[in-house]
């Protein structure tokens, strides 16, 4: 066991963890001591006792405590700072800036791209080789992808903590479900009309939480998520309760995909005879969607912008002293992440093709800000790796179904205790630089005698995207 | 260095008021925590505003850089050869557009940024890239970003941080955390540099570099600075003027040799004999 206070003798440190441990165990039977050894039997009206199965609880409580108190020690170990280690006299060289990962390692050698064409090749076989199940499982992830990279925008990035972001993404549903309805417009031109909508309501819910921040602004955005799920309950134009059906799914050039198109892919291509072709459309609907949002969100967390959201997460105070226009970007942070949440809505309601109140519940912001939390605050691979986590793994793990929720808890407790970062936590961007030559690069700095290059982890331009 | 503004020196000499405040007054409910305040900063120079705790000397440099609104007074900035600015009353980000940068007193830098991105916030208001440049990155973009990296690595080789450039903030020891935030400041250019009680935590050796630090800044950077501290070694040793307040009063102003012997701030300072 990896002890920090050194000074403690091993032997006895070991048996204090031991006593920590049967403590734990004595303390979890104690409470759990009805519950475990009392059955009550309905038919016979009769109460009977029985321990036998408190052995084996004491059992697992005591390894379990012993493992936490185990990981617990490790990681105050690892977390000594850098500063600390300098502070106490050693060398300089240890504070070289952040560790690399094997995503940073990656990311940064010139396999990035090959690493990324594999992947990306993977991702557009997937339909065609897949079960139509597999393929919905996906469709819907992806859509999780895209909220939750959405969502990061706002409470990642910008640090405001937005729990009525289903609002938004129910306003992209609902306005493709009602225009099309009402009005028969397609697919394509909804997209860009159910973004706009949700862009111009995020401003509008901006305004009035401008001064607010941290708990404030949680309840009023929780209040707005709930007002706009009963907006959208009691309006008769949305048919209230009973929801939209029969919305269309995305149009390809106005061809039948289910007719001599299937039928061409099914017998060349191996596509599953049961597959639905619109399904295959939508999944590379929104996996372009995500693509484009993992640029444009990189783009923007790595430009004047992002650093004024990072700036209004990290001090209020400070980034307006540093000439941050508060509002403004607060209201950009809003706007913006909404838009995401609309682009996904107009495509979830395409691939449902029936929408109503309920699917935009309270629980949903819950789940699409575990996604963001459990992936990494303000990490793009994390927030992907966080919906696929929280969407496809339950899917797969439909036998466990009943304690769905009770593994989702413990995970989220223990990420919290272990991984407050998440799976896979935000790096900022690394610049380096080089002193030296008389020309100047063009452009460069102004003035500037010495020859200043700033270069990324592996050499690169600073605007190329080696960010892990 | 990328310098913006028409040289010092100029249009205005040294000595004349950069930044004025005239009958400043600041009430908090029936608290008046500044009355009446007059003060000059000197372009070119270091003026010090000292007091004892609790005298009103964060909240003064609270009213000129727009995070209170002052209730009565005026505070105007006077640019070497540009129209004077009344800073009554606006937005702290257009204050520090205007060129006054400053520091706080307990340190509150971004800690989960890099030190060089700590810089690159310094050169926000500098900048011009929106949504649009962060978006579709156009050519106008990049070289801004570009030039800004550079001057941002430049400030940290001039102050003697860049080997830290990839360091998140919150991983610095305590003086180069002061250090840093002082860069910041520079970092959006200023035309006065208010700095809260640097010395606050510092040991004697980080004071004396500090000190040197601060003589330096106003050489290299042309910037007209303001100090509030406690440590009267560091305050009679770099500034030129002097103004003391106590209860929101300014109660003597002058060269340090004056102060140090005046019997109202020793009073302020010690109390009645």
């Amino acid at each position: 066991m990896t002890n920090p206070s050194s000074s403690q003798k091993p032997g006895r440190a070991i048996l204090a963890e031991i006593k920590a441990g049967l403590l734990a165990s004595l303390w979890i039977c104690l409470l759990a001591f009805p519950l475990m050894t009392l059955e009550i039997n309905p038919s016979s009206h009769t109460i009977s006792f029985s321990a036998s199965r408190l052995p084996f609880l004491a059992g697992a409580t005591f390894v379990l405590a012993i493992l936490w108190r185990f990981f617990l020690r490790r990681r105050a170990f690892q977390g000594v700072s850098k500063a600390v280690l300098k502070s106490e006299g050693l060398p300089e060289g240890l504070i070289k800036g952040p560790k690399p990962t094997w995503l940073t390692v990656v990311m940064g050698s010139r396999f990035r791209y090959p690493v990324l064409a594999i992947l990306l090749g993977f991702m557009a076989l997937l339909p065609f080789v897949s079960p139509p199940y597999l393929v919905n499982v996906m469709v819907k992830a992806l859509i999780y992808v895209s909220l939750g990279l959405g969502l990061n925008v706002v409470v990642g990035v910008s640090g405001l903590l937005n729990l009525g972001y289903v609002a938004f993404y129910a306003m992209g549903a609902y306005t493709y479900a009602l225009l099309g309805q009402y009005l028969g417009l397609g697919f394509w031109v909804c997209l860009p009309l159910g973004a706009l909508v949700a862009t111009l309501m995020g401003l509008l819910l901006g305004f009035p939480v401008i001064r607010l921040s941290g708990d404030y602004l949680a309840i009023v955005t929780l209040s707005f998520g709930e007002i706009t799920r009963l907006v959208l309950t009691n309006l008769d134009i949305t048919r209230g309760p009973r929801g939209i059906s029969n919305i269309r799914p995305a149009g390809f050039f106005g061809l039948d995909l289910n007719g001599p198109i299937k039928d061409f892919l099914v017998a060349n291509l191996g596509v599953d005879k049961d597959m639905d072709i619109n399904k295959i459309l939508t999944y590379f609907i929104i996996l372009g969607l995500v693509i484009l949002t993992i640029i444009c969100v990189f783009r923007l967390e790595n430009s004047r912008l992002g650093r004024a959201w990072l700036a209004m997460r990290e001090d209020e105070v400070a980034c307006q002293a540093m000439g941050i226009n508060k509002t403004r970007a607060k209201l950009t942070a809003f706007a913006l992440g909404s838009t995401w949440a609309g682009l996904a809505g107009v495509v979830f309601a395409s691939h449902l093709s029936f929408i109503n109140p309920t699917i935009f519940s309270f629980m949903e912001s819950i789940m699409i800000l575990s996604i963001v939390v459990l992936g990494g605050m303000g990490s793009i691979p994390g927030v992907i790796l966080g919906a696929l986590v929280l969407i496809v793994l339950p899917e797969q793990l439909r036998a466990f179904s009943q304690y769905r929720m009770l593994i989702f808890g413990a995970l989220m407790v223990l990420m919290m205790v272990f991984r407050p970062g998440g799976l896979i936590q935000s790096a900022r961007e690394v610049y380096l630089h080089k002193l030296g030559g008389q020309d100047g690069p063009q452009g460069g700095p102004a003035g500037g005698a010495a020859r200043i290059e700033a270069l990324n982890g592996a050499g690169r331009p600073v605007e190329g995207d080696g960010r892990g | 260095m990328a310098d913006l503004r028409p040289a010092a020196g100029q249009a205005g000499h040294a000595g004349d008021p950069v930044l004025q405040t005239r009958g400043l007054s600041m009430v908090f409910g029936g608290l008046e925590a500044l009355n009446n305040v007059d003060l000059e900063v000197g372009r070119d120079t270091i003026t010090a505003l000292i007091g004892p705790n609790g005298s009103g000397k964060t909240t003064f440099f609270n009213c000129i850089t727009g995070i209170y609104r002052p209730t009565r007074g005026q505070v105007t900035l006077f640019p070497a050869g540009l129209p004077a600015i009344g800073l009554k009353g606006l937005a702290p980000d257009v204050i520090t557009h205007h060129g006054l940068a400053r520091t706080f007193q307990n340190i509150r830098l971004f800690n989960n940024l890099t030190v060089l991105e700590n810089v690159l916030i310094g050169r926000h208001t500098r900048m011009k890239a929106g949504l649009w440049g962060a978006l579709f990155r156009d050519r106008a973009t990049r070289r801004e970003e570009r030039e800004a990296i550079g001057h941002s690595f430049e400030l940290l080789v001039s102050y003697g941080l860049d080997h830290m450039a990839n360091e998140l903030a919150k991983n610095l020891p305590y003086g180069d955390q002061r250090r840093l935030e002082i860069v910041r400041a520079l970092a959006t250019e200023p035309r006065v540099l208010l700095l809260d009680e640097p010395a606050a935590g510092l040991n004697i050796g980080e004071t004396s570099s500090l000190r040197d630090l601060i003589t330096s800044i106003r050489e290299r950077e042309r910037v007209s600075i303001l100090l509030i501290e406690h440590d009267m070694s560091l305050v009679m040793s770099v500034s030129r003027k002097i103004y003391v307040i106590d209860y929101g009063r300014l109660i003597a102003q002058g060269p340090p040799d004056e102060i140090r012997r005046d019997p109202k701030v020793i009073k302020a300072y010690l109390g009645e004999e």
